[in-house]
């Protein structure tokens, strides 16, 4: 079955030539486009097209172009990573997109990740509250047996759904507050559920809010946006287990 | 416990904990009302509240209660100025993902909704209770009994005034909204939920919502009706 062919589409993309530089939309019309074709190959056209005719590509993040790497974003018709569910903005396809439609591209809008240029944000921050905690400290030596220390299935099921995370953002730039909220609690409910990771849960849980906090990430409110969001799927049931480690470490200080 | 106060989960640790103080006074409050409608002679709204004004354990918990709503609105201000810097440039095209009716993207907007009908409530019976007095308290409830009339205060204001039952109908609906997203949320907050929970949590959560809109705005529906 062969794909639709789009005769005509309208991109309205945001354009911005350096971080300090004030950005603008701008509107171009794409013409002949499968529906078979990815949001991101169709921008390829689009930038191929931009070549041709003398101007600056448009600049945009993305790597493996298969759901996994969390490089791309992009905030496509008021959906952050577009109109599909448990997707990435690679795995979008333009036949969630009709005829002569207008789509509005934003790059995401999160105070603590910068625009670089037109759609990329510098999302350095969420490897920042990483580094704060985000790890288990492990000394060097022989390789302990893997059967050694036994763990539930369901908190193996559990710590894997949560370490599902890619770290793309979706979640901040999708939240009204732009809280990191439920990347903070994937990283800290990962190692929270396993045993080599409960030994630092404390430190972890309060070093990573608190660097959250620093750099300028809104506080959580629960509407439930960032899981909609996330291409993952992680719950903000993890969410509940950040604050009660979080509350946990606080109230022993 | 040294920045606890000024981080972004000890901040909303107090939303949680007031707000579930809150509603657990609304139960109360609730509760009492109902007695405006099921004695239409006022007696028994009339010793309710006689027992409520007198009572020396009432009389403890009436400041913290002040306590907790003034805490839960300041913080909310301070909360939702600080949510609103993460995020210096808007979308273009908006958010298509939430409603924009949902209560919980209108937290704020509900609250302080509940705010001007709550300085309007207080202006209409508890500073006559308490302070100015009206002459409608001295009406002799028919009881023989030294205490405030304040079913002829309320039900006065509720019958001769349908722009104030709307009024009060609207509150109520606006504090049930509020509520369905608020105590969930607050479980939530302090940690007391997981993906079994947030679901029975959330049941509840509609379930007193639906029954706080229910029941506040009956009272006012009540008196428009029938009198």
């Amino acid at each position: 079955m062969a794909d639709k062919i789009l005769n005509k589409i309208y991109v309205k993309v945001w354009r911005q030539n350096s971080p300090k530089a004030k950005g603008r939309f701008e509107t171009y019309t794409v013409e002949n486009v499968s529906q078979g074709t990815s949001f991101l190959e169709m921008i390829d056209i689009l930038n191929d097209q931009l070549i041709l005719g003398g101007k600056d590509p448009i600049a945009f993040d993305n790597d493996c172009r298969e759901g996994i790497c969390g490089m791309c974003s992009l905030y496509v018709n008021g959906h952050a990573h577009g109109p599909d569910t448990m997707a990435t903005t690679c795995q979008l396809h333009m036949r969630k997109f009709n005829e002569g439609q207008t789509i509005t591209v934003e790059p995401w809008r999160v105070g603590a990740f910068p625009v670089i240029k037109d759609l990329m944000v510098d999302r350095t921050a969420f490897e920042k509250i990483q580094q704060a905690g985000g790890f288990v400290s492990v000394n060097t030596g022989g390789v302990p047996d893997g059967n050694a220390i036994p763990i539930l299935q369901d908190d193996a099921e559990e710590a894997m759904d949560a370490a599902a995370c890619i770290g793309c953002g979706a979640c901040a730039a999708t939240c009204k507050n732009s809280s990191a909220m439920l990347f903070l609690a994937a990283k800290v409910s990962q190692f929270a559920k396993l045993p080599q990771g409960q030994v630092e849960a404390k430190r972890r849980a309060k070093a990573m809010v608190a660097k959250m906090d620093e750099l300028g990430f809104g506080g959580c409110t629960n509407t439930g946006a960032c899981e909609l969001a996330c291409p993952k799927s992680i719950s903000i049931a993890h969410i509940a287990r950040l604050n009660r480690e979080y509350l946990k470490a606080k109230i022993a200080d | 416990m040294s920045n606890f106060l000024s981080a972004s989960i000890g901040r909303k640790v107090f939303m949680s904990l007031t707000g579930l103080f809150l509603i657990s006074f609304l139960l109360i409050h609730l509760t009492l009302n109902l007695f405006l409608i099921f004695d239409d002679s006022g007696n028994l709204f009339n010793q309710a509240a006689h027992f409520m004004a007198t009572n020396p354990m009432i009389r403890i918990v009436e400041p913290i209660l002040a306590l907790g709503f003034i805490i839960h609105i300041i913080w909310s201000g301070w909360i939702t100025l600080e949510n609103m810097k993460a995020r210096p440039q808007g979308y273009a095209s908006g958010d298509k993902l939430l409603k924009w009716w949902e209560p919980s993207k209108n937290m704020f907007i509900l609250g302080g909704m509940i705010f001007i009908f709550l300085v309007l409530h207080i202006l209409n019976f508890w500073v006559k209770m308490k302070i100015t007095g009206d002459p409608l308290l001295d009406q002799a409830n028919g009881t023989g009994e030294e205490m405030h009339n304040a079913y002829a205060l309320v039900s006065n204001l509720f019958i001769n005034n349908p722009l104030y039952d709307i009024i009060y109908m609207i509150g109520g609906i606006f504090v049930g909204l509020h509520i369905t997203h608020g105590f969930w949320s607050a479980f939530q907050t302090i940690g007391l939920s997981n993906i079994n929970w947030m679901k029975r949590l959330k049941f509840v959560a509609n379930l007193i919502g639906f029954v706080f809109a229910i029941g506040f705005s009956s009272i006012p529906l009540y008196f428009l009706i029938k009198f």
